[in-house]
């Protein structure tokens, strides 16, 4: 009964090893039936992400579980064996379990607090669970594993603030306008990173999208992309009037919208706020914009700066989520700890003691004419039916089977030997 | 007897500011809910505080400063509890709690006696009068906690430092526009609180108009709230200076209510 985690992430592995060993499609069934051939594996759970694949396995030899594994990747991917020498790492018992409950919570993400990760989880879970690849120790620790992940996130913020400049502009933009849908949208000039932000804002429900291109052909062929239309660079400034939001990428040398130039439009717009994103450099947009009243510009380095702090925020969060992690191990522990036959076989003992202590001095309290040779014989006699009495049920618990969980908890059962250590889930 | 209820009350108000203020902080959905339920024991302990002195003398208790101030409030949580019901503005009770708990505490300090009413105010014009004013007196004030609430948000977006409150403060857009919403109810109610004052006075004193200081005052606040409306419409004077002109006005409303009466002598004045 060991836990163990075999698997690489992108700690470990460049993008194109994790590619090659990704468990896509029919390759994750035929995986997850490959290794449960493998002998001494009882339980498994494959995850595959683009930043990690991992095995999460319940087996009687560690060691040998990993030199499996190892063996099966080398086949099963056809990779060279020297090139997962740094990439595979191995993590047993308590600190494989320590393992799963940081992935679930994401504090061994790429980007710390990502929440992707627990649905992809949640997946694999699934997934070997209808295989009925896993049993009691990894169904545990799954579910385990999930709620903990919820419990990071409602008690920590460590998912909250967004942390990739595009997002950063959706949350201002959620912080100037409450409910982005209905507001209008401008795309002036196009750009990689200026598209990414334009489909956050759409999946924010942004409708109204305008695309001013330098170039008119592109500016159409863009604005097909988001639903929206295009308009002649030169009549963007007229446009504005109606923008609430707008995105700057030019790639021009120079401001193309003057402080001057803003000041009419906020007039006509009788004041309505405007939240202007430059994200050209140079910049494209006046900076002076700022100091006007219900005018909001950011430029790449202000949501450069947005991002920063907020990442040291995350970082702040992910300290309490730890703590939250190693508090959930030990319950973990205390849980495994009743699934150890030890103390059951010692509970055992012990009850069969006192019933044949409390049995004799009943019995010569009854008959207390009996010599000591007498009772020396009727003493070994009761010690021996018990003895003969437990222990078939002795053995049985101290042999490694397969099915000790049911055993331990038939025998606690049977016996009533459930004392104080009821665990409350 | 009212006494106790009172003091029960302005407890209750001292709670839950405590509450609200541990809210901007470190809130969750419990302190929400915990400030929100004293802010109710306190408010029900309120109006049966109010109910008693209204029950004892036999009219409008708004015949003291003490008691025209705790209405003024009583008035404030009866709209906070609209708005939070209807709105659910993160962080209102934050910034309006303490405006009430003030005027509590500004209440309990007044003498407390209740007057007889002199038979120039026996009237139930005396109703109708006080209850339009403290009505938009209390929207006047929520519009005031709100303002600044926009003043704090705005000045994040604008700096470029999305600190603390960035995340709890409601959008600049909800609260420009709650700002401006309390406005149009707080102005009719004020205009029709001086309507009823001078048909009141014209029924009892046979003018309309009689320059009390109260009555310049009241006009002086109709006409800053006048503006703001005005500027708004035709200037687009909304946001940041929308914001500023309510904190103008609820400063001219409370030199209305307290300065008057306290600096200022006329038939307004309480004994």
């Amino acid at each position: 009964m060991k836990i163990a985690v075999v698997g690489l992430n992108h700690k470990t592995a460049d993008v194109e090893l994790r590619e090659k060993l990704a468990f896509n499609g029919p390759k994750l069934e035929e995986g997850l039936q490959k290794i449960r051939e493998i002998p001494g594996i009882r339980e498994t759970v494959i995850i595959s992400t683009c930043n990690r694949v991992e095995i999460y396995l319940q087996v009687q030899d560690v060691e040998k579980a990993y030199a499996d594994m190892k063996d099966f990747f080398v086949v099963f991917f056809d990779v060279r064996r020297d090139s997962l020498d740094t990439a595979l790492y191995l993590h047993k018992d308590m600190a494989a379990v320590k393992h799963i409950f940081r992935v679930a919570s994401s504090l061994d993400s790429m980007v710390v607090g990502e929440p992707q990760i627990l649905g992809q989880l949640k997946d694999a879970f699934d997934f070997a669970l209808e295989k009925k690849a896993t049993g009691v120790l990894l169904n545990r620790l799954l579910k385990k594993s999930i709620s903990v992940a919820k419990r990071v996130r409602t008690e920590t913020r460590i998912a909250e603030n967004a942390v990739s400049i595009s997002f950063a502009a959706v949350e201002l933009a959620k912080k100037i306008f409450t409910d982005l849908a209905g507001k209008s949208f401008m795309l002036l000039g196009a750009g990689e990173m200026a598209e990414l932000a334009a489909k956050h804002m759409m999946n924010n429900g942004v409708q109204d999208i305008i695309v001013a291109n330098r170039t008119y052909e592109r500016g159409c062929e863009l604005s097909r992309e988001f639903n929206g239309r295009a308009i002649r660079f030169e009549n963007f400034p007229a446009e504005l009037v109606h923008t609430d939001i707008v995105i700057c990428s030019t790639g021009a040398s120079t401001f193309v919208l003057h402080k001057e130039h803003m000041q009419k439009v906020m007039k006509e717009r009788k004041q309505k706020p405007v939240f202007i994103i430059d994200i050209s450099v140079p910049r494209n947009v006046d900076p002076g914009i700022n100091d006007m009243d219900n005018v909001y510009l950011y430029d790449v380095d202000d949501l450069q700066g947005v991002v920063e702090s907020n990442i040291s925020e995350r970082q702040k969060e992910a300290a309490k989520a730890e703590a939250i992690v190693e508090d959930e191990i030990e319950t973990f522990r205390r849980w495994m700890m009743t699934l150890n036959s030890v103390p059951t076989v010692i509970a055992l003992r012990e009850r069969a003691e006192t019933i044949r202590k409390d049995e004799l001095e009943r019995f010569f309290n009854r008959f207390p004419s009996l010599g000591e040779k007498e009772r020396k014989a009727i003493e070994g006699m009761a010690g021996a039916i018990i003895n003969k009495l437990i222990h078939a049920p002795t053995v049985a618990l101290k042999n490694d089977a397969e099915d000790k969980d049911v055993l331990i908890a038939l025998i606690k059962r049977l016996y009533d030997l459930n004392g104080e250590d009821h665990e409350k889930e | 007897m009212e006494t106790m209820l009172f003091e029960l009350a302005l407890t209750c108000y001292f709670a839950a500011t405590i509450v609200c203020l541990l809210e901007l902080f470190k809130g969750s959905k419990a302190t929400s809910r915990i400030m929100v339920g004293l802010v109710i024991a306190g408010f029900a302990l309120h109006t049966a505080n109010i109910a008693a002195r209204y029950i004892i003398s036999g009219h409008m208790p708004t015949a003291s400063l003490h008691e025209a101030t705790s209405f003024f409030s009583w008035c404030i949580v009866l709209l906070f509890f609209f708005l939070e019901y209807r709105y659910r503005i993160g962080l209102l009770g934050s910034f309006i709690m303490p405006v009430v708990f003030i005027l509590m505490l500004t209440s309990s300090i007044l003498p407390r006696k209740i007057e007889n009413l002199s038979p120039l105010l026996q009237s139930s014009w005396l109703f109708i009068h006080t209850a339009f004013a403290f009505i938009g007196d209390a929207a006047f004030a929520m519009a005031f906690g709100v303002g600044i609430m926009y003043l704090i948000q705005e000045h994040y977006v604008k700096s470029k430092h999305l600190g603390g409150l960035f995340k709890k403060l409601p959008s600049l857009q909800i609260l420009d526009e709650m700002n401006y919403r309390l406005i149009t109810i707080g102005f009719p109610f004020l205009s029709l609180a001086i309507i009823s004052g001078s048909l009141w006075a014209e029924s009892s004193l046979g003018t309309f108009w009689r320059w009390d200081p109260k009555e310049v005052w009241s006009l002086i606040t109709w006409f800053i709230y006048a503006l703001v409306l005005h500027v708004r419409l035709t200037q687009g004077w909304r946001g940041k200076r929308a914001a500023i002109l309510s904190i103008i006005g609820f400063s001219a409303v409370l030199f209305t209510f307290f300065g008057v009466n306290l600096l200022l002598k006329g038939y307004h004045s309480f004994k």
